[in-house]
């Protein structure tokens, strides 16, 4: 079973429409019992750091996310569901997040020319491929880190755009928007 | 390099695609879901729905028409017209939308934009904006309403710091004056407005040829481009239009 977590962090119909179109039904779930029966999971996310949080607590998932990260089973990361992985986030005036990646997620530097939300198609430099563009909507960004597999750059910034570590792969971008790559980069992930 | 989008603009009219000059002589265009796979199939980096008899009519948006666009395509979209609560909002985006555009409704209630914001994210609030030109008016352009029905007295630049600094993640500047004309988008306002907020901003009404769009990121600072009668009508696909925005060195997306 595919598993979407749900966690009050954002619209999850994107993702949903994007693994249907792929022959993947997704159940999108509040769970922790579901979570752990669950096959492989995604942890989207939009929104903000500090309410992803505290909703993820509030609905007793936090111990549900470590353990299935801990698990070994593939885990999808997108956005919102990326940076909150990491240890800490300038969001909000600063918040503690789940420190499953190290490393810390800061906000854009206000710079000439470069509007903040980041909102479009930004190239993504990954491993082993060819650079493609992807559908990016952040005001925050991740560091880089040893665990860093795509790197993009804004507002005079390399940051995080892909992460993977053991089964854990996660993306600041939005794969369910980003058109055929980002549909392909969806199908690869379900037969890893 | 973050690419400048180029975002086809479907009006729609009791289900179907329409296109007409300032909401007149509407003709009829096609199926809004095979023209947005058609779109998204073709290069188009984001599309934005208005449901142009919903807001005149004054009821809700066609909901069924904005989860099946979800279902049948893998970009972003925006979708407007006939939005008048945050339930409305909610609605739409829970549908699949990416982003809500509101315009009419944001004047008469700017409120609704914080609240949009407090409750999706600023991301997924838009703001359209009608502006005209108006000598009177400090930034040289006044706010239009309900179509270009109403003039309002606000000033275009002011009221688009004001959206921005409520929450507003992205503002869609199209001008009345240039709106259906093919003759090139209103740079003057588009600049000032890209230049005095710090959200992305949106070019639209005036697009008939690819130059337009590239004088609208080099001279309009626009981070996007609305085209519409330019590739409904078939004159131009968005792949001719983008091979000219590379040839002008705009940054583009081009493997889709």
């Amino acid at each position: 079973m595919l598993a979407i977590i749900d966690y009050k962090a954002g619209n999850l119909t994107s993702v949903r429409n994007a693994f249907a179109a792929l022959g993947a039904e997704a159940t999108v779930t509040r769970d922790a019992a579901t979570i752990a029966a669950a096959d492989r999971l995604v942890f989207p996310g939009v929104g903000a750091a500090a309410s992803a949080m505290a909703n993820l607590r509030a609905l007793g998932l936090e111990t549900a996310v470590r353990d299935a990260v801990a698990s070994g089973k593939p885990f999808l990361g997108i956005c919102l569901g990326m940076q909150i992985l990491f240890e800490h986030s300038e969001e909000d005036g600063g918040v503690d997040t789940l420190g499953i990646l190290p490393g810390r997620v800061r906000r854009f530097p206000d710079m000439p020319g470069f509007k903040v939300p980041e909102i479009g198609w930004n190239q993504v430099n990954l491993q082993l491929q060819t650079p493609s563009e992807y559908y990016f909507v952040h005001s925050y960004y991740a560091e880089l880190n040893p665990y860093t597999v795509g790197v993009t750059e804004y507002a005079g910034v390399k940051f995080t755009a892909m992460v993977k570590k053991e089964n854990l792969l996660a993306c600041q971008f939005h794969p369910e928007k980003s058109g055929r790559v980002g549909l392909e980069l969806l199908k690869a992930w379900l037969a890893c | 390099m973050l690419t400048k989008r180029v975002i086809p603009c479907l009006d729609v009219r009791d289900g179907r695609v329409t296109k007409g000059v300032k909401f007149k002589h509407n003709v009829d265009l096609g199926d809004p879901v095979e023209m947005a796979v058609a779109y998204s199939e073709g290069g188009a980096d984001e599309l934005v729905f208005y449901d142009i008899t919903a807001s005149a009519e004054r009821r809700p948006i066609d909901i069924g028409m904005v989860e099946a666009v979800a279902r049948a395509v893998r970009i972003p979209f925006a979708v407007g017209g006939g939005i008048s609560t945050l339930a409305d909002m909610e609605r739409v985006i829970l549908a699949g939308a990416e982003k809500i555009s509101v315009n009419s409704l944001a004047v008469k209630n700017p409120e609704i934009i914080r609240e949009g914001a407090a409750a999706f994210g600023r991301q997924c609030v838009v703001l359209g904006m009608d502006p005209v030109r108006n000598a009177k008016c400090p930034c040289g352009y006044e706010i239009t309403t309900r179509g270009f029905r109403e003039m309002t007295g606000l000033d275009a630049v002011e009221w688009a710091k004001r959206a921005a600094d409520l929450g507003a993640g992205e503002i869609v500047v199209n001008s009345v004056d240039a709106d259906g004309t093919r003759a090139g988008f209103e740079l003057e306002i588009t600049r000032k407005i890209a230049d005095a907020v710090n959200v992305p901003v949106v070019a639209s009404g005036g697009a008939g040829l690819p130059a337009h769009l590239v004088a609208a990121f080099n001279e309009g600072h626009a981070d996007a481009a609305i085209v519409a009668g330019m590739v409904h009508s078939g004159d131009f696909t968005i792949a001719e239009i983008k091979k000219e925005l590379v040839a002008a060195n705009v940054p583009t997306r081009m493997s889709w």
